[in-house]
């Protein structure tokens, strides 16, 4: 199975990506994909994703082992942005390639809730009245629960 | 010889600083007289956890770090 997980210091296009996800992958049946942007709502001006270089692409690719573990897949992608963003930047692109959808489409949705809720990733905003720090949402940790993890 | 302390997000903003260089070796009995109350009271929280050389203990109170090691300060993650 190919894999390509990556932690990414400046913006990257989820477009070609996948189109050189989907290049890559001819004999798959079907291909999955997510897109995560930062949300233009409020008036979060920059959002800065901290990542840790012992942890978080260490921790990428545990999940990406573990996501082989649970679906036959025929490729997985997750990039990830760490750094700087702007409203309307793509944080997280994951897909899967598979010969059945039903394997590409959980696959990328337990990629994601386990993205959001397990993975080393730290957020701050820049808000008019400054930095304000990020905390977990219990809705995803009850989002990576319906998986057993 | 040093212990790299490395404080993650608010930790960071707490310690007034990315990382800090102390005496080896630290212990988790350690910390509070090292790193000040503010920084201990938050390491107190079940949801912050500590790293050494990249290995997420499980027991943070078995801190036992030694010279060239480093140990990260890691508050609950807010999720990618």
């Amino acid at each position: 199975m190919a894999r390509d997980v990556q932690l990414l210091e400046k913006g990257f296009s989820p477009g070609k990506a996948l189109g050189l996800f989907a290049k890559a992958h001819p004999l798959s049946g079907g291909i999955a994909s997510f897109v995560g942007k930062v949300r233009p709502d409020g008036d979060v001006k920059v959002l800065e994703l901290v990542s840790y270089e012992h942890l978080t692409l260490p921790g990428m690719e545990t999940l990406a082992n573990m996501v082989e573990g649970r679906w036959p897949l025929d490729g997985l992608l997750i990039h990830h942005r760490t750094g700087y963003l702007r409203p309307g930047a793509a944080i997280v692109l994951v897909a899967a390639a598979a010969r059945h959808r039903r394997d590409a489409f959980e696959a990328v949705d337990f990629a994601m809730d386990h993205l959001k809720s397990r993975s080393w990733f730290w957020k701050r905003e820049k808000r008019s009245d400054g930095w304000h720090w990020i905390e977990p949402r219990e809705q995803d940790h009850e989002d990576a629960s319906r998986w057993d993890i | 010889m040093a212990v790299t302390v490395v404080f993650i997000g608010k930790l960071a903003d707490l310690a007034g600083q990315g990382e800090r260089e102390v005496t080896a070796p630290l212990e988790w009995a350690d910390l509070a007289g090292v790193l000040g109350e503010d920084l201990a009271s938050a390491l107190d929280n079940d949801r912050t956890k500590i790293a050494v050389n990249g290995a997420v203990l499980a027991d943070k109170r078995s801190l036992r770090a030694q010279d060239g090691d480093e140990v990260a300060l890691l508050p609950p993650v807010s999720g990618g």
